[in-house]
């Protein structure tokens, strides 16, 4: 392999693995600040022990988060320098105030783990969720400015290989920011809902039978439900974005590839990629038409339209359906859970409902990783679409190979220890043993 | 002032900050393995917990927030750095990860595991080791551009008597710069016997120190001349530095106004840090970038100092805040919260 893919298998090595600790720590802030809230405006030490618990085994999952970061951060230079060096002049704004989102959380965070029985007016701690939520959700949406930017580059332009006539504005604001933006928070909103609601599905299924696990589960299918068809409805939102703005993506992922009104959605099968030939698929008329368009009768632009080098790989259509299956069993899930709660004879907390919410935990975050991937892969060749290919802005030093094996090494270990860390620290302290131990007793 | 200079002194400060809060906690991390292997980790680990835990995320922002800034401001020098980085820097980075988690792993989850003190104290040495080949590598002689490729003379670095000097000097004062600082905590939090083991390192750390920064000067002559006499013109800047060290050694040494030496600790290195940076200007990799060269386009340069002076607004009190409760909180410091 070429120091061009070792740089590639780095960098999505290093967010893949990335992404999930930043996916948990954008979306449980908010139910941290939640839970404390209930916990303090009913009254209920449950929820208020919730938070407590939640927000232990989030610090531990935030170290991961920033340290990965750091190291993307830094490997955007270190493995894409000529990308730094063309992009720099436009994107760093975003990059810059993602950093100081990031230092405005970091603050907080301390003060908030370190002030629980410190203040009077317990109402005092619970605002200290407030700028944390603000600066963890705020550098998402920094970040994925930049991520928008190589999609719809714009604000420059392009005068012998110099960026001139700059608008750093029009840079973060471009075409592909509102739909990203929006899909990224909602989607780590509900993964973090599932991701909680997973561990007390795990807790009652172990034979715990402690109220306490159900408030927790109920708490988060009801805001798990909302989130998913807020997901739904932006995910919907994107594909009509791609459908005007980056058409060969779409048409990649739904193996489209003539052009042509009424068309049809193309969900699993198989492709021979040297015909073209699609296999054993669902085909539902006029769907695609529907999703990019809103329109039945609205032409859908095809792959073919698009010299074969500028074609992303085609192998994005089962990331993408593998995305939206799950997307749609995340709704599916916290719908059965309420409608069995809605009916007296029903027992919401029965194995099969737990068990739907205990795989809801790594599905969605396997969801995250698959939309992330069909993203990204989805806009190959290009590194700044219709400016700069990626084999352009790789590293030219030929130590990428040894790199790669150090990183994936670290990753290992963190993500090892890290486990541990988190179920040892789960285990030895039950929630039971807590409520005792706090005298709570309900 | 222009746009280079305002770019190149905000980063310079940030620098200056990581510097101090960085060493604080590199060296606390060392101090800590250290006491438990001489069997004073009771007396005073304590101390350092107490002041690490609420801060430990903060330090590591002020890496980031050089790293983008300078990338932000000086975009060729993430193509020079960048491509000839590439092996200390993933270094540096992967000490930093596994510092920076597992000291969260550690606090949070499983206190007090000896490989845990162990990986945290020997990366506290390891880092600033590590991200000063930086320093070294941007007074050139360790790059060479051939065919538009940026090459990395990693043997030239490994043989340079400069370098060797720099990891020295990185070394001696983040343990230097952390126990004074250590020293003057504890004595907020009235820890006598802490004190008496935190101020004898401080007083053995200051010789390395100054030996370190005195043979830098004379291994710079030899490398890098033209930034040797820029040296010279300000050579009040580092005398300043040198007499601050001794009025901050002497406060230590007389066992008073711990507070007051750590002040003057702080003016040594700023004026060292700040003489240094002067000196090296206008190259910000000799001698291929310059702050003149390699800054970002006017437009971008105006948005990133508008953002900055923002941002200042939103961190200034929150850092004063953080300092309040933790640091300056008498209560806190004693650990009666």
């Amino acid at each position: 392999m070429s120091a061009l893919e070792w740089s590639r298998a780095l960098t999505e090595t290093t967010l893949a693995f990335h992404i999930i600790f930043a996916t948990i720590g954008v979306g449980i802030p908010i139910f941290i600040s939640i839970a404390e809230w209930m916990g303090i405006r009913f009254n209920d030490p449950h929820y208020s022990l919730m938070a407590r618990r939640w927000a232990r085994g989030f610090v531990i999952t935030v170290a991961v988060g920033v340290v990965t970061g750091t190291c993307i951060g830094l490997q955007l230079s270190l493995l894409w320098p000529n990308f730094m060096r063309a992009a720099g002049h436009v994107i760093s704004l975003p990059l810059f105030l993602e950093t100081f989102a990031f230092f405005f959380e970091a603050i907080f965070l301390g003060i908030y783990l370190y002030t629980w029985d410190r203040f009077k007016n317990p109402y005092v701690h619970w605002l200290l969720t407030i700028p944390i939520i603000i600066g963890s959700s705020a550098s998402a949406v920094f970040i994925t400015m930049v991520n928008a930017f190589m999609n719809t580059p714009q604000g420059f332009t392009l005068e012998n290989g110099v960026f001139t006539k700059l608008d750093p504005l029009a840079a973060m604001f471009n075409p592909a920011t509102p739909s990203k933006v929006a899909h990224v928070l909602s989607s780590a909103y509900v993964t973090s809902a599932f991701v909680l609601a997973m561990i007390a599905a795990f807790s009652i299924l172990r034979g715990r039978q402690h109220e306490y696990y159900k408030k927790s589960i109920r708490l988060n299918m009801f805001a798990g439900l909302i989130l998913a068809l807020a997901t739904f409805a932006v995910g919907d939102m994107s594909a009509k974005f791609l459908a005007v703005m980056q058409p060969e993506k779409l048409a990649a992922a739904e193996w489209h590839f003539e052009t042509m009104p009424r068309a049809p959605l193309v969900y699993g099968g198989f492709l021979n990629e040297e015909t073209l030939e699609v296999t054993d698929a669902l085909h539902i008329p006029l769907a695609l038409s529907i999703l990019a368009h809103s329109d039945p009768n609205a032409p859908v632009i095809g792959l073919n339209e698009f010299p074969r080098d500028l074609w992303p790989p085609l192998y994005v259509h089962y990331l993408f359906d593998g995305m939206v299956t799950i997307g749609g069993y995340l709704v599916f899930i916290p719908l059965i859970f309420l409608v069995f709660s809605f009916f007296k004879r029903c027992n919401e907390y029965n194995r099969w409902i737990l068990w739907g919410i205990l795989a809801g935990g790594p599905l969605s975050l396997l969801a995250i990783e698959l939309g992330w991937f069909y993203a990204e892969v989805g806009r190959q060749p290009w590194i700044l679409r219709g400016y700069m290919r990626v084999s352009e802005a790789a590293t030219t030093n030929s130590h990428v190979q040894l790199t790669f094996w150090l990183f994936v090494l670290l990753y290992l270990v963190l993500g090892t220890v890290c486990t541990m860390v988190l179920s040892r620290l789960f285990r030895n302290q039950t929630a039971e043993m807590e409520l005792e131990e706090r005298r709570i007793i309900l | 002032m222009s746009l280079e200079l305002i770019g190149i002194t905000v980063l310079w400060i940030f620098l200056y900050g990581y510097l101090i809060v960085a060493s604080i906690d590199f060296g606390a991390g060392f101090y800590a393995y250290y006491g438990r292997v001489v069997g004073i980790e009771s007396v005073i680990r304590p101390v350092i917990s107490r002041y690490l835990s609420p801060v430990w995320e903060v330090t590591n922002v002020f890496f980031v927030f050089f790293f983008v800034g300078i990338v932000g401001f000086f975009p060729d020098t993430a193509y020079y750095y960048g491509t000839a980085l590439l092996i200390p820097g993933s270094i540096a980075l992967i000490l930093l990860a596994i510092r920076g988690s597992f000291y969260a792993f550690a606090n949070y989850g499983a206190r007090d595991n000896h490989l845990y003190l162990l990986t945290y104290g020997a990366t506290g040495l390891l880092i600033p080791a590590s991200l000063s080949t930086v320093l070294t590598i941007s007074e050139g002689g360790f790059l060479t551009v051939r065919e538009n490729n940026v090459i990395f003379l990693a043997e030239e670095l490994f043989f340079s008597s400069y370098s060797w000097a720099v990891v020295l000097l990185a070394i001696s004062s983040v343990l230097f710069i952390s126990s004074t600082f250590l020293t003057y905590y504890a004595a907020q939090a009235e820890d006598w016997p802490a004190v008496g083991w935190l101020r004898q390192f401080s007083l053995w750390g200051g010789i390395p120190t100054i030996i370190s920064s005195l043979f830098i000067f004379i291994a710079l002559r030899n490398h890098n001349l033209r930034h040797f006499e820029n040296m010279l013109d300000i050579w009040w800047m580092f005398a300043l530095s040198l007499i601050t060290f001794m009025l901050a050694v002497w406060l230590i040494w007389k066992q008073r106004n711990y507070g007051m030496a750590f002040i003057l600790v702080m003016f040594q290195f700023a004026f060292a840090f700040f003489g240094y940076g002067i000196s090296h200007l206008p190259y910000l990799l000799y001698p291929y970038v310059t702050i003149i060269s390699g800054v970002t386009n006017p437009a971008m340069g105006r948005a990133l100092v508008i953002a900055f002076v923002a941002g200042l607004f939103l961190l200034i009190p929150a850092l004063i805040l953080l300092l309040r409760l933790f640091l300056f909180n008498l209560k806190y410091v004693k650990g009666e919260t």
